[in-house]
C-alpha cells in the first residue's frame, strides 16, 4: 500500500488544526472581553445546568434509568433502519429476524413497565 | 449510490445444532416475562423450575447432536467437538451452580439481595437483610450467561466472538454485584469486574481491528488463510493477536491479566464465584483454545515463548500468592489463578502434526477442575455465623471438631486442587503435563511441579488449621445445607472422586471431541 494514498488525510488534519489554532488565536484579539456567569458556565445545550453532585447534593437514579431505557430504544432504531432500506433484499427471512429482534426488546420493555421503571415517582 | 436490490444469499442455519445456546437465549427471555408477569411469591419456584428444565433440555440437545461436525450460520458458528464438548460442561456445571444459586434454607430468602434499590450500610438496608424474599433477576442472568458462553466456546469468526463476549460478561458483573450481605464489598467487586472487563473488551475489540487490517477477514478459516499467502507487514497480525489475547487472558484469570479475580471472587455472593470459577473459565479457555488452533495455528507457535511467560507467571504468582492469603474465598481465587496457569500449558501442548493431546487434556482439565471448584466453594457457603458466611481463615480452625463430614469433604478437595493421586486433580494435571512434555515443552512442565508443590502449601495449612487446632468460642457453625446444596457438593465431590479413579471414560470422550472444524 502506498503512503501516497494518505497524503490528503495529513493535508485535510494539517488545514483542521491550522484553522482552530487561528480561530482561538483571533478571538483573542479581536473579541470583547465581558464575561458574565454565564458564559463561565459548563455548556448543557443551552438549558439551566443541573444542580452538581458536588455541594449540590445527589443525583436521583431515576436519570441514569432513563438514560439507560433510551439507550436500549434507541440502538433498536438504528437496527432498523438499516432492515427498512434493504427490506426487499432480506424478503421474509429479515422479516421473521427483526420480528424476533422487536420482540426480545419488547420483552425488556414489558419488564420496564411491569416493575415501575416508566414511573417517575 | 444506488442500491441494488438483488436478493442477499440467507446464511444456511442449523437450528438443531445450535438448539442449546437457543434453548438458554429463549428460557431467559422467558425468565424476564416471569419476572414481569408473576407474583412476588411466585417467582423462585417458576424461575428455578425454568432455569433447571432449560438447562437439562440444553445439556440433551449436546447429547442428541454430539455427531454434528459442520459451520453453521454462514460460518459464523462451528458446531464441532470440542464445541460440544464445552457446551455439555457448561450445561452440567451451569445446572451444579443453579442449585447452589437456588440454596435458601442458608439463611432466610436466600444469599441474594431482596431490595437492590436500598443504599448498602443503612436502617433499610438491614431490614433488607432480614426479609425472607429474595429478588429473581438472578436465573435469567445466569441463563444469559451460560448462553453466551456457549456462543463463546462455539464462535467461529472474531465479532460473533466479541458479541458472545459481552454477552456472557454484563449477566456476570451484574450478578456479583447482587449478595444481600456485605454489600459494599460486593457492588465493589462487580464495579472492579464492569470496569476491568470494558477495558478488556476495548482490547479485544482493538485486536479485531488489527488483524481485520492485516488479514481482510474476521473468520477464522480465512485469517488462517490469509496468515499463510498473504505478504502483508506482520506486525499488524502479532499486535492484533496480543491484543486479543489480552481480552481472553483477562477472562481467564492470566498473570498480568488477574488483579481483578481476589476482589470479585471475594466480593461476589460464593454460588455466583462458584459459577464464575468453573464456568467462566471453561468459556475463556474453549475461546482461547479455538482462537489458536483454527485462525492462528503458526502465529501461536512463533509466538510460544510470550505464552509460555504469561503461563509461568501465572503459575508462580497465583501459587506464591496464595501462601499469604487469610480469606479463604481470597485463597482459592489465587488457587484458581494458579490453575489458569496450568491450563495454559495445556492451551500450549500445540502438536501440529495431527497431536491433540494438549487440546484433550485442556479440556480434560476444564471439567475436572469445575466440578471441584464448584464443590470447594459450595462448602463455603455452609460455614457461619451470626453475620453470613464466615471466610477469614482462623475462623476456620477447628472446624473438624464442629463437622467432621463437611471438614472432610473439603479437605478431600483441597487434595484435589493439590493433586494428590486418586483425584480428579491428579489425573488432570497428569494428562496436561504428558501433553506438554510430548510436545517438547519440558521447562514449562518442570515450572508447573515445583508450583505445585508451593500450592499445596496453602492448602495443607487449611486442612491442619481445620483438623488439628481446638475450635474456640469464635469458630463458627456449619449449616446443615438443604437439599439443593447437598446435591451441588454430593455432584461435585463424586465427579472430583470418580474422575480421579477412573478418567478413562471420559479422557477417551475428549480426545474423540479434540478436533476443531476449519
Amino acid at each position: 500500500m502506498s503512503l501516497a494514498l494518505w497524503v490528503p488525510i495529513v493535508g485535510l488534519f494539517t488545514l483542521a488544526l491550522l484553522f482552530a489554532l487561528f480561530s482561538v488565536t483571533a478571538a483573542r484579539f479581536t473579541g470583547p472581553h465581558r464575561y458574565n456567569r454565564a458564559k463561565l458556565d459548563a455548556y448543557e445545550c443551552g438549558i439551566e445546568p443541573t444542580p452538581q453532585p458536588i455541594g449540590g447534593g445527589r443525583f436521583p437514579v431515576k436519570f441514569y434509568l432513563t438514560a439507560m431505557l433510551f439507550i436500549v430504544f434507541d440502538i433498536e432504531i438504528i437496527f432498523l433502519y438499516p432492515w427498512a432500506v434493504s427490506f426487499n433484499a432480506l424478503g421474509l427471512f429479515g422479516f421473521v429476524e427483526m420480528l424476533l429482534f422487536i420482540g426480545t426488546v419488547f420483552v425488556a420493555y414489558a419488564y420496564v413497565w411491569r416493575r415501575g421503571g416508566l414511573d417517575w415517582d | 449510490m444506488i442500491l441494488t436490490q438483488e436478493a442477499l444469499k440467507l446464511p444456511q442455519i442449523n437450528y438443531v445444532a445450535l438448539s442449546p445456546m437457543l434453548i438458554l437465549f429463549g428460557a431467559a427471555t422467558v425468565g424476564v416475562l416471569v419476572e414481569a408477569f408473576a407474583g412476588r411469591g411466585r417467582r423462585y419456584p417458576v424461575q428455578l423450575g425454568l432455569s433447571l428444565v432449560s438447562l437439562v433440555a440444553a445439556l440433551v440437545m449436546v447429547v442428541r447432536v454430539a455427531h454434528t461436525r459442520e459451520l453453521t450460520a454462514g460460518g459464523a458458528v462451528a458446531v464441532d467437538g470440542p464445541a460440544l464438548f464445552l457446551e455439555g460442561t457448561l450445561a452440567v456445571l451451569g445446572i451444579v451452580a443453579l442449585l447452589l444459586v437456588a440454596e435458601r434454607s442458608l439463611e432466610p430468602g436466600g444469599p441474594f439481595v431482596a431490595v437492590a434499590a436500598v443504599t448498602a450500610g443503612t436502617e433499610a438496608d438491614r431490614v433488607q437483610a432480614q426479609r425472607r424474599d429474595a429478588g429473581t433477576e438472578v436465573y435469567p442472568l445466569l441463563l444469559f450467561a451460560l448462553g453466551g458462553m456457549m456462543l463463546f466456546v462455539s464462535a467461529n469468526d472474531l465479532l460473533t466472538m466479541f458479541v458472545a463476549l459481552e454477552v456472557f460478561s454484563l449477566p456476570l458483573y451484574l450478578m456479583c454485584g447482587l449478595a444481600r450481605r456485605r454489600r459494599l464489598l460486593s457492588q465493589e467487586a462487580a464495579l472492579k469486574y464492569f470496569l476491568l472487563g470494558a477495558f478488556a473488551s476495548a482490547f479485544f475489540l482493538f485486536g479485531i481491528a488489527m488483524i481485520y487490517g492485516y488479514a481482510g477477514q474476521i473468520n477464522f478459516a480465512a485469517i488462517h488463510e490469509a496468515i499463510q499467502s498473504s505478504t502483508n507487514d506482520r506486525i499488524l497480525l502479532y499486535l492484533g493477536l496480543a491484543l486479543l489475547a489480552i481480552g481472553l487472558l483477562f477472562k481467564a484469570a492470566a498473570v498480568p491479566f488477574h488483579v481483578w479475580t481476589p476482589d470479585v471472587y471475594q466480593g461476589a455472593p460464593t454460588p455466583v464465584t462458584a459459577f464464575m470459577a468453573a464456568c467462566t473459565k471453561v468459556a475463556a479457555f474453549g475461546a482461547l483454545l479455538r482462537v489458536i488452533y483454527v485462525a492462528f495455528e503458526r502465529t501461536a507457535w512463533d509466538l510460544r515463548l510470550v505464552i509460555g511467560g504469561i503461563a509461568v507467571l501465572t503459575m508462580v504468582v497465583g501459587s506464591v500468592l496464595a501462601v499469604t492469603q487469610t480469606d479463604i474465598k481470597r485463597l482459592l481465587a489465587y488457587s484458581s489463578i494458579a490453575n489458569a496457569g496450568y491450563l495454559l500449558v495445556g492451551v500450549l501442548a500445540v502438536g501440529g502434526n495431527g497431536n491433540h493431546d494438549g487440546l484433550a487434556s485442556s479440556m480434560f482439565y476444564l471439567v475436572a477442575y469445575g466440578f471441584s471448584v464448584v464443590a470447594a466453594f459450595g462448602v463455603v457457603t455452609l460455614v457461619r455465623d451470626a453475620d453470613g458466611e464466615a471466610t477469614h481463615l482462623s475462623r476456620w480452625a477447628g472446624l473438624g471438631r464442629r463437622s467432621p463430614l463437611y471438614a472432610g469433604l473439603f479437605t478431600f478437595l483441597l487434595l484435589a486442587f493439590a493433586g494428590i493421586p486418586l483425584t480428579s486433580g491428579f489425573t488432570s494435571k497428569f494428562a496436561v503435563f504428558g501433553a506438554a512434555l510430548a510436545s517438547g515443552q519440558a521447562w514449562l512442565v518442570v515450572l508447573g511441579a515445583i508450583t505445585s508443590v508451593i500450592l499445596a502449601f496453602p492448602y495443607l495449612r487449611v486442612v491442619v488449621l481445620v483438623w488439628l487446632s481446638e475450635p474456640g468460642e469464635n469458630t463458627p457453625t456449619v449449616s446443615i445445607p438443604g437439599a439443593l446444596t447437598s446435591a451441588a457438593l454430593a455432584i461435585g465431590a463424586l465427579a472430583t472422586l470418580l474422575l480421579g479413579i477412573a478418567p478413562q471414560p471420559l479422557l477417551d470422550l475428549s480426545s474423540r471431541a479434540a478436533e476443531f472444524v476449519r
